[in-house]
């Protein structure tokens, strides 16, 4: 076993898990907040997250065949994309929910969770159709905003590329902003309030209706801006590369604590960090017997053991019992 | 009466169809459609047994040996009768999603992919391929495995509330693929992605053709099947899982006991997928990691949901409407579609050479299952053949009587 090599890795895998970690926060972000006011696992919200992804690749292909994509200042551009990102998977999650989840509001718990499984594979299949017929491709690669991806070097031997610098401000930005939301406004607490009692909270005069579209609009919102943070890191997107990723992020809620915005962020930390800690050490550890493929089976056994052993995950569950 | 005539009729007519257009799938579909309202008409059962016997045992050889496909299709909707029968025990029954179920699929394919094919020397050092009769023996084997599996997944996550006992269900399917995948070292196992090739095939008797021998056996395999479940539903076990998917605590006051009880569904679920996917390697002569997808399990659940949860015809009729529609329909739709393409045919001014060649009607299998997933839990949560004391429970919980517990 070669230890310098192992010590000399060690911070670039630091920063690819932070990366990773904060990528599935972002996404854990839209299952957390659902579960937290409906105790229902939104099984859509990987293709919610993929959609952001997409109509940022769009954007992006779009400015650059109009050729505008060089002449414009790269913020300019990643706000956009962003915002664009944002707006439409925060609309897909609303409409989802209209015409899929809230119909079976009140039906038994695995009833809306099949639903929300069928949703899922509708939408991979609806992108993948719309994609072929409009590029007739549907593995789409991000075109590279040079910028981007010029490299700041932090020491002789590690160097971070402006991307990613960029994916951990706006991650850290959106869950700042989503903690005030829910803890600081009367938006929040009437979130609040729906999550902990929807009959009375509609007592009070709180449309439950309503908070429960915005949740979705907020966590789709996360989820769409997660996509296109994911497009611009790891360039390459399909229909189907949501799934894993939203999983692992569900996995990350749950680890957290689901329900609990800090939570997600402590959840997808610690998930990533594994993740990438696992893919850059089996094989090294192990002499080459159990290679990075591992990393998958890695994620989901820690879901079962947190499952098992602490149900509640590391910060605590914020959802209330039903009786 | 009108349903005795109907069906004699309908049997005829599909029958008719195939025998004069026997390259049309619109023909076999009506045949297909004939016995599935025959299984699920109101008639006495004598004649259900004899004209099911008919269609099945007699009919259906016959289309194969002059079309092979459409046996091909027969068989494979056999396999997933049997796979949608096991889940049905799981999910309809006891009330658990499972979400990896195809896992146990795998399993059992393995169980005789790896000592039925030359692979195994690999392994055991020499002596293999086992002798074709063995793979008999490991129909058993496989079924043991499969439910071994079971019981070993089930231990740890039955604690579970329902939802999450789904997503870590889903992470096992997931884990045993990635296995499957992966297990080439370091020691050589399942071959990897490259999959396990030739598997011995079962010796069947040789006075009819091989293919024909094949169908009657998983027929076989598949009525034992629907048998053992029927037999399940009503003995008390059966009656147990019920009172468990309806109430657990309720349930567990009346002495069922929750642990011992769920270990059993998810083995008897498995087990029927353990012993398909022995036939099923042997079918296919080569399998891989890819016959063991996330998108196979949903595939299974999209029919079991069909059907209705908890329904044995619907069961059936789930797996036949699902497979058909995947290997006939879709498959039907993109040949057809691609004969357009090429005969430059225009509709409302559109040329279809134009299309897109990405845009396969084949592919879109996922689709399919999400519409019928999403429409069934909105419009008929019940499935289209319901379990009768499920139906009654749903209708009473829509006139407003006592909430349906969460069936988790």
């Amino acid at each position: 076993m070669d230890l310098e090599l192992l010590v000399g890795i060690f911070p670039q895998v630091l920063l690819d898990g932070i990366l990773l970690g904060f990528m599935y926060a972002l996404i854990a972000l839209g299952y957390t907040m659902v579960y937290g006011v409906l105790e229902f696992i939104n099984f859509a919200h990987s293709e919610i997250f993929i959609f952001g992804a997409f109509v940022g690749v769009e954007i992006l292909l779009g400015l650059k065949a109009a050729g505008v994509l060089e002449s414009l200042p790269w913020i300019v551009v990643l706000i956009l994309l962003l915002l664009a990102g944002m707006a439409a998977s925060g609309l897909l999650a609303v409409s989802v929910e209209r015409i899929a989840y809230r119909p079976l509001r009140h039906a038994p718990r695995l009833i809306p969770l099949i639903s929300a499984i069928g949703v899922s594979f509708f939408l991979q299949d609806a992108i993948r159709l719309f994609e072929s017929i409009w590029r007739n491709a549907f593995n789409l690669v991000y075109p590279t905003i040079d910028i981007l991806n010029k490299r700041y070097e932090l020491t002789a031997t590690i160097d971070i590329p402006l991307k990613s610098v960029v994916v951990i401000a706006a991650a850290l930005l959106m869950l700042w902003a989503l903690w005030t939301l829910v803890n600081r406004t009367r938006i929040g607490t009437a979130i609040r309030a729906v999550a902990e009692d929807q009959a009375a909270a509609s007592l009070m005069g709180i449309n439950v209706n309503g908070i429960i579209s915005l949740t979705f609009l907020i966590g789709g919102a996360m989820g769409g801006a997660a996509g296109v943070l994911f497009g611009i890191q790891y360039s390459l997107v399909n229909p189907y590369t949501g799934f894993i990723p939203g999983l692992k992020a569900f996995t990350a809620a749950v680890l957290g604590g689901i329900g609990n915005i800090p939570g997600a962020m402590v959840g997808g930390l610690v998930l990533g960090l594994l993740e990438a800690f696992a893919a850059s050490y089996l094989s090294l550890l192990t002499g080459g017997a159990f290679g990075a493929e591992y990393k998958d089976i890695f994620a989901f056994s820690v879901l079962i053991l947190i499952l098992i052993f602490r149900p509640k995950g590391l910060l605590g569950e914020v959802v209330r019992e039903r009786a | 009466m009108t349903h005795i005539v109907a069906s004699i009729a309908l049997l005829a007519v599909g029958g008719a169809a195939v025998w004069i257009f026997p390259r049309s799938i619109l023909a076999f579909l009506t045949f297909q459609g004939a016995l599935m309202a025959i299984y699920v008409a109101r008639i006495p059962g004598r004649l259900r047994l004899a004209l099911l016997g008919l269609g099945l045992l007699v009919m259906m050889p016959y289309i194969g040996s002059f079309n092979g496909y459409y046996l091909e299709v027969a068989t494979q909707v056999g396999i997933f009768a049997a796979l949608a029968l096991g889940l049905n025990i799981v999910v309809g029954l006891a009330g658990l999603l499972d979400l990896g179920y195809v896992a146990f699929f795998a399993v059992g394919a393995y169980s005789w992919a790896i000592v039925g094919s030359p692979h195994g020397n690999v392994i055991f050092g020499g002596g293999f391929p086992l002798p074709a009769w063995m793979f008999y023996v490991f129909l058993l084997v496989g079924l043991l495995a499969a439910a071994g599996t079971g019981v070993l997944l089930g231990l740890p996550v039955l604690r579970l509330r329902g939802d999450y006992l789904a997503i870590v269900t889903l992470g096992f399917g997931e884990v045993i693929r990635v296995l499957a995948n992966n297990l080439d070292k370091p020691i050589n196992i399942t071959n990897g992605p490259k999959g396990l090739t030739p598997i011995s095939r079962p010796p069947l008797p040789g006075f009819i053709e091989y293919n024909q021998g094949f169908y009657f056996l998983v027929l076989l395999i598949a009525i034992v099947v629907i048998i053992v479940n029927r037999r399940l539903e009503d003995s008390h076990i059966g009656r147990a899982w019920e009172a468990m998917r309806e109430d657990e605590l309720a349930a567990q006051a009346m002495g069922v006991p929750l642990v011992r009880s769920k270990l059993l569904a998810f083995a008897c679920g498995a087990s029927f997928a353990g012993v398909m996917g022995v036939v099923f390697s042997a079918k296919q002569i080569f399998i891989n990691p890819e016959s063991f997808t996330f998108l196979e399990s949903i595939g299974v659940l999209a029919m079991v949901i069909l059907g209705g949860m908890g329904s044995i015809p619907g069961a059936v009729v789930g797996a036949t409407v699902v497979t058909v529609l995947n290997l006939q329909v879709l498959k039907g739709l993109s040949l057809y579609l691609n004969e357009l393409k090429n005969a430059g045919t225009t509709i409302l001014g559109y040329n279809l050479a134009n299309l897109p060649t990405q845009l396969e009607p084949a592919k879109y299998e996922r689709m399919v299952f999400g519409i019928i997933l999403v429409v069934m839990m909105i419009v008929r949560p019940q499935g289209l053949f319901p379990a009768r004391r499920r139906q009654r429970e749903l209708a009473r919980a829509g006139e407003g009587g006592p909430p349906a517990a969460p069936s988790a």
